[in-house]
C-alpha cells in the first residue's frame, strides 16, 4: 500500500484564506489611514485657506523681533527665527543634560539609602521618595520657582558667601574666568587627557587579564585628564582674568550668572527624576539575587565593596532600560519651563506661534526636536547597555 | 562513693533579638557610622521639628484674615487663604451657587472609581454602573437637563475636571492601548509599522506638544464651520497619548504569556480573535493591572498640563484664585501646598493600590 501523498497546499483566491485575509486586512487598514490623513490635510488646508493664514517655513529667516534672557550662543532680537530656536534648543539641552548627571547622582544615593543599615536613613529615603512623585512636576517646578523668587532676598542685599558668590532673586552670581584663548587649548588638552586616560584604562585591564593585580584607574586617569587641561592652559599663555561679581545698590553685576529660572527648572527636575531613578536603583538592588551577597559577604569582602563590586554590577543590566525612561522623560518634562518662563525651544516656539500664527509649523519643530533628542538618548543607552549586558558563550 | 549528678552550670541565655530594643541596636546603632548618623539626624530633628510644627499648625492662621496673616509671616503659616478661597481653587470658576453639583458629581466618580479597585465588582454590571455614572457626572456639570441651569465648559475647573480628564482618558484609552498592543505583534506589516510609528512618535515627544497640537492645531482640522469644544479637543489629546503608553504596558503583559498558550488555542481551531479574546487577553490583562494603575496615576498628574493650554483645572484654577488678588497672592505658597496635598493623596492612596493588588494577582505564583 502506498502511503497516500499529502494534498499538495491549496492556493485559491478566497475569503477563508488567512493570507488573503490578511492582504485584505491591510489594504483597508491603509485606506482608512490615508483617508483620514488626506481629510485631516484637507481640512488644514481648506481651513488656512479660508483665515489666510500663511504656511511655510520660510518665517524661520525672517527676523525674531523678541529677547531672550538666556542665551548659550550669541543672539539678539534682530536675528532670524531659525537663531531663536536654536537658543532654545541650547537651553533644553542645558537643563537636560546637567539634569540628567546631578538626578543619576542623587536618585542612586537615595536607591542605595534603602537598604541602609539605619532606619533613619531608610525611612528618610523612602519618605522622599513618596513625596516626590505623588506631586505633578508641574506644581512642583511652580513651587520652586515661587521659592526662589519670593523667599529670597532682593538683588540689592543678596546673601553672600565670602563676598564671592551671591545669592538673591535675581539668582546666582559666581566669579567666571574671562574667555581666552588659552581657556580653548585648556580644553583640547582636557579631550587628549581623555583620550589618555581611555588607554591607560585599557592598558590597565590588559595587565589585570594577565596577571590578575588590579592596577589602581580612577585616580591616575583623572590625573591625566586635569595634567593635560593645566598644560593646555600653560601653552595658551595661562590666562587668569576673572570677572567678579560685585554687589551693587539694586543688582549684583558682573560675574557669571544662573537664572531663578534656570534653578527652578533644574532643582523641580532633578528632585522629580530622583525619586523615580531611584525606585529604578532600588529594584534592581533587589533583583540581585540572595546568594550573590550571601557569596560576597563569605568572601569576606566589606560592605562598601560588596556593593561596589557584587551588587551594583549585576544590577545596573537590570537598571539600565529603566533608567533610560527616565532620563527620556527628564528631557520631556524640561518642556514644562514654559510655565515659569524658562526660555526653552518649547518657549520659544509658543512666542512664534503668537507672533506668526504658524501653529502648525512650530508644533512640528518642537517635536522634531524632541523626537531627535529621545532617539538619540535611547540608541545611546541601548549601546551602553549592550555593551554592559551578559556576555554569554 | 556514689557519684551525685551536679550540672554543669547553664549557659546564658542567648541575646535578643527581637523587640523593641534588639530593634533598635540593630538599626539604629548598628555600628559607629549608623550611630553618627543617627545622633545627627535625632539632633537635627529636635531642632527643625518645633520650627516645622509651628510653622505648620501652632503659629498657623487659620482665620481668612490678611492682617493676621501678614503678621504671622516667617513663622507661621498663612491657611486662612484656603479658607477664604477654597472652593475657588476646588471648583474653579464654576457658578458659585450651582457648586453642589460638581461636588456631588465629583463624589459620585470618585465613589465609582474606588468600587472598581474592588475586585468583587469586576464582573459584567460594572461597565452599566460606569455608564449610569458617566451620564449622572456629565448631566450634573453641564446641566441643561431637568431644570439645571446650564454650565458651558468653559466654567467647568478644578477638582472635578483634573478626575474627569484622567478617569476619562485611561476609559477611552484602554481599548485603544489593546488594539494598538495586539497591532504591534501582529504580522501584517502594514499595520504592525503603523502602530509601531504611532507608539513611538508620541511616546518621543512632550505631552505638552500633544496638548499645544490639541489647542492650535485641531481647529484647523476640522472642516469649515465645525468647531470642537476645547475641553474634547484636550481629552482627544490626553487619550492618544496615554493609549501609546498603554499600549506598551499591554504589549508586556502579551509577551509574557507563554507561546504555548496561543499554540493551545491554534490548535483547538480558534480564529485570531476567539484566540485573543479568550485565551491570551485575559491572562495578559491580568498581569498589567499594575502597570495601568501606574499610568493611571502618571495621567493623573499629568493633566496638571492642560492649565498651560487654559483649562482650569486644579493648579490653573488655584492660580486663578490667587493671581488676581492682591492681599491674598502672597500666600500662594500655602495654596500650592494645598493642592500638593490632594494630589499627593490621591496618587498616594493609587499606589498603595496598585502594590496591593500586584501581590494579590501574584498569589498564585508566590509562595
Amino acid at each position: 500500500m502506498n502511503p497516500r501523498q499529502p494534498p499538495p497546499p491549496r492556493r485559491e483566491w478566497s475569503l477563508r484564506s488567512r493570507a488573503v485575509r490578511g492582504v485584505l486586512y491591510q489594504v483597508i487598514a491603509l485606506g482608512v489611514i490615508g483617508f483620514v490623513i488626506w481629510f485631516l490635510a484637507h481640512n488644514t488646508m481648506e481651513n488656512m485657506r479660508v483665515r489666510g493664514i500663511q504656511s511655510g517655513f520660510d518665517f524661520l529667516t525672517g527676523p525674531a523681533g523678541f529677547d531672550i534672557g538666556e542665551r548659550l550662543i550669541p543672539y539678539e532680537s534682530i536675528d532670524p527665527y531659525w537663531k531663536a530656536f536654536l537658543v532654545g534648543v541650547a537651553n533644553t539641552l542645558r537643563v537636560a543634560i546637567i539634569g540628567i548627571v546631578l538626578t543619576t547622582l542623587l536618585g542612586t544615593a537615595l536607591g542605595i539609602g534603602r537598604f541602609s543599615h539605619n532606619a533613619i536613613v531608610r525611612g528618610l529615603c523612602y519618605g522622599y521618595v513618596e513625596l516626590f512623585r505623588n506631586v505633578p512636576i508641574l506644581l512642583q517646578l511652580l513651587m520652586w520657582y515661587l521659592l526662589l523668587t519670593e523667599a529670597l532676598p532682593d538683588p540689592g542685599s543678596p546673601l553672600t558667601l565670602g563676598g564671592l558668590v551671591f545669592l538673591s532673586k535675581g539668582g546666582i552670581s559666581f566669579p567666571a574666568p574671562e574667555w581666552a584663548a588659552g581657556h580653548a587649548w585648556a580644553v583640547l588638552g582636557a579631550l587628549a587627557g581623555v583620550c589618555a586616560a581611555w588607554f591607560y584604562g585599557r592598558r590597565a585591564k590588559v595587565r589585570f587579564d594577565a596577571t590578575g593585580d588590579a592596577p589602581h584607574k580612577l585616580l591616575p586617569q583623572l590625573g591625566l585628564v586635569l595634567g593635560f587641561a593645566v598644560v593646555g592652559w600653560a601653552v595658551g599663555g595661562a590666562p587668569n582674568e576673572w570677572r567678579m561679581p560685585t554687589s551693587g545698590e539694586v543688582a549684583v553685576t558682573g560675574g557669571g550668572e544662573v537664572t531663578p529660572e534656570f534653578m527652578a527648572v533644574l532643582l523641580g527636575l532633578t528632585l522629580y527624576t530622583a525619586a523615580f531613578v531611584a525606585e529604578v536603583v532600588r529594584a534592581g538592588i533587589q533583583s540581585v539575587p540572595l546568594g550573590q551577597v550571601e557569596a560576597a559577604r563569605a568572601l569576606g569582602l566589606p560592605r562598601g565593596n560588596q556593593m561596589k563590586l557584587v551588587i551594583l554590577p549585576q544590577a545596573l543590566r537590570v537598571i539600565i532600560p529603566p533608567m533610560t525612561n527616565q532620563y527620556l522623560n527628564l528631557t520631556k518634562n524640561s518642556s514644562l519651563a514654559v510655565a515659569i518662563g524658562y526660555p526653552d525651544v518649547v518657549s520659544i516656539a509658543n512666542t512664534a506661534i503668537n507672533q506668526t500664527g504658524r501653529a502648525v509649523e512650530c508644533i512640528t519643530i518642537i517635536m522634531a526636536v524632541y523626537l531627535t533628542t529621545s532617539l538619540a538618548t535611547s540608541g545611546f543607552m541601548n549601546w551602553y547597555n549592550k555593551r554592559s549586558a551578559i556576555k554569554e558563550r | 562513693m556514689a557519684d551525685t549528678f551536679t550540672p554543669i552550670a547553664p549557659r546564658s541565655a542567648p541575646i535578643k533579638t527581637e523587640g523593641f530594643v534588639p530593634w533598635v541596636r540593630a538599626n539604629l546603632f548598628g555600628d559607629v557610622r549608623s550611630s553618627v548618623v543617627t545622633v545627627v539626624m535625632i539632633g537635627l530633628l529636635v531642632y527643625w521639628l518645633p520650627v516645622l510644627m509651628n510653622w505648620l499648625f501652632f503659629k498657623a492662621v487659620f482665620a481668612p484674615n490678611t492682617d493676621a496673616c501678614q503678621a504671622a509671616r516667617g513663622v507661621g503659616a498663612c491657611w486662612g487663604v484656603i479658607t477664604e478661597k477654597y472652593r475657588l481653587i476646588i471648583f474653579g470658576r464654576y457658578p458659585f451657587g450651582e457648586q453642589w453639583r460638581p461636588e456631588l458629581a465629583t463624589i459620585a466618580l470618585v465613589g465609582l472609581l474606588v468600587a472598581s479597585c474592588v475586585r468583587a465588582f469586576w464582573k459584567p454590571w460594572l461597565l452599566l454602573l460606569w455608564a449610569a455614572v458617566l451620564a449622572l457626572f456629565f448631566t450634573l456639570m453641564g446641566g441643561g437637563i431637568l431644570g439645571l441651569e446650564p454650565v458651558p465648559t468653559d466654567r467647568w475647573g478644578g477638582l472635578p475636571l483634573t478626575i474627569m480628564l484622567a478617569t476619562l482618558s485611561i476609559v477611552f484609552a484602554f481599548p485603544i492601548s489593546v488594539l494598538v498592543a495586539l497591532g504591534r505583534r501582529s504580522k501584517l506589516p502594514a499595520i504592525k509599522t503603523f502602530c509601531v510609528i504611532y507608539v513611538e512618535l508620541i511616546r518621543g515627544v512632550p505631552l505638552i506638544s500633544v496638548l499645544f497640537m490639541a489647542s492650535f492645531m485641531f481647529p484647523l482640522f476640522m472642516p469649515p464651520g465645525i468647531s470642537i469644544d476645547v475641553l474634547v479637543r484636550v481629552l482627544v489629546g490626553i487619550t492618544l497619548f496615554a493609549a501609546a503608553y498603554m499600549a506598551e504596558i499591554v504589549r508586556g503583559g502579551l509577551q509574557a504569556i507563554p507561546k504555548g498558550q496561543q499554540e493551545a488555542a491554534d490548535t483547538l481551531g480558534l480564529s485570531y480573535w476567539q484566540a485573543q479574546r479568550k485565551i491570551i487577553l485575559p491572562q495578559a490583562l491580568a498581569l498589567v493591572v499594575p502597570g495601568i494603575m501606574n499610568n493611571f496615576i502618571s495621567i493623573f498628574k499629568d493633566t496638571s498640563l492642560v492649565t498651560i493650554v487654559s483649562l482650569y483645572e486644579l493648579t490653573g484654577a488655584m492660580g486663578l484664585a490667587l493671581n488676581s488678588d492682591a492681599d491674598w497672592r502672597p500666600f500662594k505658597i500655602e495654596a500650592y501646598l494645598f493642592i500638593a496635598a490632594i494630589y499627593f493623596a490621591f496618587c498616594f492612596a493609587m499606589s498603595r493600590y496598585s502594590l496591593w493588588i500586584e501581590k494579590r494577582l501574584n498569589r498564585s505564583t508566590t509562595r
